[in-house]
């Protein structure tokens, strides 16, 4: 190598000086620019998943009132608390179980929690010592002979402070009432009303008997990995009628926003990554195009090949190093202004920035530099030294398919890393390579249809397409490049401003906080008038029927047979089934299909597509259920997915009328109430005693509280892919910037006016800005459909009017744009271009 | 030793240059052989299409024969590969081109030091700048070559080529982008140049006028050496 001769250090040394003479001509700022984009995205949204991810799980938690929970129906052992204790997790215990409350001679079943010091481990409990008194937390449990009541039970019979209630064998005065507890609405297990009351003074009571329905919990909180090793710990520990839960597996309507917030994130990562991709390879095209005649020359002054590459891809390197280093750091700001944003949302303070994500944004810089750098540096160093005597010779061809493989394939794979998610990562993959393939064909078709067509229009039009087709490849490179940052950019200003709102619409303010179980069907009418005549437009009300599930296929099905925790509670529990002839609007067929008006009386059946997983169901599956003593045998003809975010009454297995119809039923129903009126509630339940009211209205603002500040969050690292969209335009417009100045000036020559020369060009620019425009907008709109419908599960209607849009924004843009950037060729004098490209 | 019994610094022999037009063969350059002695100066003259340039590309090794041979200073250029080439011309060569062949990017005193950053040369500043000071340019050394005129273009690629102190230079249409008085200027600039350097000059030129300048001058056409006259 003849490299070698210069030795290591006086190559990197000579690399450095090239390195700061290409960067004082301007020659890498739109590579560095590009890249500190992609890093700068990559990094501040690794943070956000490493950081505000962990504080929204967290922020979860606390309604669970630990990071974990061990639910057991009889003590729960010494060996449990153990191992969290040597994990250096803080752990505490509760026992649940529902008892009489006696007062005044009337009595009322409650929900009793006899807790332990340290409960909760998150999450805050709240409560005032008067009625109208201001609340405060505690930091203590209710003393011994003491108990804390809830309003609920407060109104119900009509409790004051220093009321004396009958609790099994023993009285305790209420010392204060509860205003705010955690766990109050995790899982349906908020039956009534609720009392809490000191651990200690539990065996007093007598209440606790073999047979006892109660509920024996572990709550267990700490550091990340110290839970995840002790959540596996559990998972094997656990005997029959235990459990482990966290919040993920306790909230359907959690794990579904937060689903959905890491897919919103993932997505704006993954354009950002894309365009900086497609900046990036633009850059690095421009960059080689311009360096052929130096590397020509370098060789004819005696550079070796494997110099010349030695020195470029050092170069190259540097450039990696510098921009990631600067990427990184603007993430790392970034993800202060992050929390910044999310701090009035966040009530759980952020924990502590990692390294991870910075070194997963310089790997991302250099996959990204190196995929679309070195097949273009390769090229670079076998230009043919003959081209000091033979400008017209032999460059090599890196436009070619080939050279972008390489690159190309670095994208994919760190798309698909981004997202996480397979599926997500080849909607907007696909979605991509499609654009970019049908913006190339298309402008070759239009400059073909164009050319026979422009022969009769104006002199400006004829030389813009002129110029559009003699430039063929790097037209149809440019039109693409438009297309894609355009894309980007409609997807991210007019696709996402619709599908954030569709997903805050998707839970309104008015979304139901309230559950009514439990209604049976001669109440119907009375409940239905109940609500009328209080002036609270009557809820839809669902049919339900409890059914245990015993075949599969005709085959026995039994917990023992499921290794997944769900799926065994799954099989040991009753399903609810209900019965319909439409589809809620919140649920989404993903394999067979909906009943259609046929289908009435006939066995058929359709199962949410998470449960059908766990129990191993699919389309065209029989079940068998065991309802009430009879057996009901269906075909599974449907999977939903189901939005369970949407807190609206959902069922995981639903039949077509006229099946379910002949077992007793009973309904079930969710409504909005307003904190004003929960009064109406107990007058509810005081009317029917049989109903049961689930309050979900805490579950319900903290999915909106996650989901607003989701929502800022995803907006502010949308700049980055924005600013990764203008890159892209702005290096596309560059990309023919030498030809143009170099067409402008022989046209000068020749004696064109500076208003000619602009028409011109404002021809061409017209011209590929309508034609990228319009494509772009197709191809938002599409990728913006499949993502609302596969990916984000939300709806999402075509606009025709975005691609109109599209058409005017990518001419009026692209021409004002690129008018502007090539002012200065109208300036320069032509013998100045000519000197500068002999 | 006097340098006329010295072995010759350029010996081509059989040297043929065929393309291809489509399936039709195009014969540029047919059995041409010579040798230029050290310290010679030699003009290639033809019309266009003679071959001229491509006899040039073949003795500077930028190019390879169909046929033939070429060494330099003893060494078999085509039995080298391209990186072996590219280091003899780092270490024996220097370039002159029409149309100057300058980078951009870089100031008339780094265009002058890359070729001695190249060789490694760690004093390749002062070197460049002595050389640039010598052709007139002392006052420009940071100019761009966008901000020279073509005469001052020309002056940094004739200081380029002497700077790395080459044993054979290469000139090819020197003059051809220059007015005369300029093309004059350069022109005579490199005899002065070479005369204190002892370099060979081999000038590739249409201009009969320049040729003159120098003691030997071979005739091309049509792709073969039709004369070799020495003053």
């Amino acid at each position: 190598m003849n490299g070698a001769d210069l030795g290591v250090t006086a190559v990197v040394r000579l690399a450095m000086r090239m390195l700061a003479r290409d960067w004082r001509a301007g020659e890498q700022r739109l590579l560095a620019l590009a890249l500190i984009v992609a890093v700068g995205s990559v990094t501040t949204v690794a943070f956000f998943a490493d950081r505000v991810g962990r504080s929204l799980t967290s922020e979860a938690s606390q309604l669970l009132g630990a990071d974990l929970v061990i639910v057991s129906d009889k003590p729960i052992a010494d060996r449990f608390v153990q191992t969290a204790q040597r994990a250096g997790l803080s752990a505490t215990q509760a026992v649940r179980f529902p008892s009489m409350t006696q007062f005044a001679g009337r009595t009322l079943l409650t929900e009793v929690k006899a807790i332990a010091p340290g409960y909760p481990l998150r999450g805050k409990l709240r409560i005032r010592s008067s009625e109208a008194g201001p609340n405060f937390e505690p930091g203590r449990i209710p003393s011994p002979g003491e108990v804390w009541v809830d309003d609920r039970l407060r109104r119900r019979l009509d409790l004051k402070i220093g009321s004396l209630v009958g609790l099994g064998g023993r009285e305790f005065t209420v010392a204060a009432l509860v205003s705010e507890e955690p766990e109050s609405s995790a899982g349906f297990i908020n039956l009534g009303p609720r009392l809490m009351m000191n651990e200690t003074d539990l065996p007093s009571t007598g209440l606790i008997q073999s047979g006892s329905r109660v509920s024996y919990r572990l709550f267990v909180a700490g550091s990340v990995p110290a839970i995840a090793s002790f959540r596996d710990f559990a998972a094997q520990a656990v005997g029959p009628g235990q459990r482990v839960e966290d919040i993920r597996d306790a909230r359907p309507e959690i794990k579904s926003a937060l689903e959905r917030a890491e897919r919103f994130l993932g997505l704006s990562a993954l354009m950002t990554v894309i365009l900086a991709g497609v900046a990036v390879a633009l850059a690095a095209r421009r960059y080689l195009q311009r360096h052929l005649d130096a590397c020509a020359i370098m060789r004819c002054l005696g550079a070796g090949q494997m110099l010349i590459l030695a020195l470029h891809v050092l170069q190259f390197m540097m450039i990696g190093l510098i921009a990631g280093a600067v990427g990184c750091a603007v993430g790392f700001a970034c993800q202060f202004v992050l929390a910044m944003v999310l701090a009035p949302v966040v009530s759980v303070t952020l924990p502590a920035p990692g390294l991870r994500p910075l070194a997963q944004g310089m790997v991302a810089g250099f996959v990204m530099l190196l995929g679309f750098a070195l097949p273009p540096l390769i090229a670079l160093k076998k230009v043919p030294t003959l081209r000091v005597l033979r400008r017209d010779l032999g460059a090599p061809n890196p436009t070619g398919l080939s050279a972008y493989l390489l690159g190309g394939a670095a994208i994919a794979g760190l798309v698909l890393w981004q997202a996480q998610e397979l599926r997500l990562g080849l909607y907007v993959l696909g979605g991509v390579l499609g654009t970019a393939a049908a913006c190339a064909v298309l402008t070759l078709l239009v400059l073909r249809l164009l050319s026979s067509l422009g022969r009769s229009a104006g002199l400006n039009w004829r030389f813009g397409l002129a110029n559009l087709r003699r430039h063929r490849a790097g037209s149809i490179v440019q039109v693409t490049a438009l297309g894609l940052g355009l894309m980007a950019l409609i997807l991210l200003t007019l696709v996402r401003a619709e599908l954030l709102d569709n997903w805050r619409n998707s839970l309104p303010a008015d979304a139901p906080n309230r559950f009514l179980v439990n209604i049976q069907p001669d109440q119907l009418p009375e409940i239905t008038q109940f609500f009328a005549a209080n002036g609270v437009a009557p809820p839809r009300l669902f049919p339900m029927v409890r059914g245990r599930l015993v075949e599969i296929n005709g085959k026995p099905v039994s917990s023992r047979d499921y290794v997944e925790d769900r799926a065994r509670r799954l099989v040991d529990r009753e399903f609810n089934l209900s019965w319909s002839q439409s589809m809620q609007p919140d649920n989404s067929i993903v394999a067979g299909r909906w009943f259609d008006s046929g289908d009435a009386g006939k066995a058929v059946l359709s199962v949410e597509e998470g449960i059908g997983k766990s129990i191993g169901v699919k389309v065209g599956d029989s079940v068998t259920y065991d309802i009430a003593g009879s057996r009901l045998t269906a075909q599974v003809v449907s999977l939903r997915k189901v939005a369970w975010d949407t807190f609206r009454v959902n069922f995981f297995v639903v039949a077509p009328p006229g099946v379910l119809e002949k077992f007793p039923a009973s309904y079930v129903t969710s409504l909005h109430l307003p904190a004003s009126r929960s009064v109406l509630m107990d007058d509810l339940v005081k009317r029917f005693p049989n109903l049961l009211v689930i309050d979900v209205a805490a579950i319900l603002a903290q999915v909106q509280r996650m989901m607003n500040q989701v929502v800022k969050a995803i907006e502010f690292v949308f700049l980055f892919s924005i600013a990764a969209g203008l890159l892209v335009l702005f290096a596309a417009l560059s990309s023919t910037h030498d030809e143009r100045e170099f067409d402008a000036a022989v046209m000068r020559t020749l004696g064109a006016s500076g208003r000619q020369l602009r028409a011109v060009q404002a021809a061409e620019f017209a011209l590929i800005g309508a034609l990228a425009g319009l494509l772009a907008a197709i191809g938002a709109t599409a990728i913006g459909y499949v993502l609302a419908d596969k990916v984000l599960n939300l709806p999402y209607t075509i606009n025709p009017w975005v691609w109109l849009a599209g058409l005017l924004i990518g001419a009026v843009g692209v021409t004002v744009a690129g008018l502007l950037g090539t002012a200065k060729v109208l300036r320069t004098p032509p013998m100045q271009v000519f000197r500068a490209s002999a | 030793m006097t340098e006329e019994f010295m072995p010759p610094i350029v010996r081509a022999a059989g040297l043929t240059k065929q393309v291809f037009a489509g399936t039709t063969p195009l014969t540029i350059l047919q059995d041409v052989s010579l040798e230029i002695a050290r310290g010679e100066a030699v003009a290639i003259l033809g019309a266009s299409g003679s071959g001229k340039t491509t006899l040039l590309a073949l003795l500077a090794g930028l190019d390879v024969p169909t046929a033939g041979t070429v060494h330099i200073d003893g060494t078999d250029l085509f039995a080298l590969d391209e990186d072996g080439r590219a280091r003899l011309r780092r270490d024996r060569v220097g370039f002159v081109f029409q149309s100057f062949q300058l980078l951009p990017a870089l100031t008339a005193l780094e265009n002058v030091m890359l070729p001695l950053e190249l060789a490694g040369k760690s004093d390749a500043k002062e070197r460049a700048a002595d050389w640039l000071e010598r052709v007139g340019l002392g006052p420009r050394l940071t100019h761009y070559p966008r901000q020279l005129s073509g005469g001052e273009q020309q002056r940094v690629a004739v200081a380029r080529a002497f700077a790395a102190d080459p044993s054979v230079l290469f000139a090819d249409e020197p003059t051809g982008n220059l007015d005369s008085a300029t093309g004059e200027e350069i022109i005579s600039l490199m005899f002065e140049l070479n005369r204190g350097a002892r370099t060979t000059l081999l000038l590739v030129t249409h201009d009969e006028v320049l040729a003159q300048r120098c003691a030997r001058r071979i005739r091309l056409a049509a792709g073969r050496l039709t004369n070799d006259e020495r003053r």
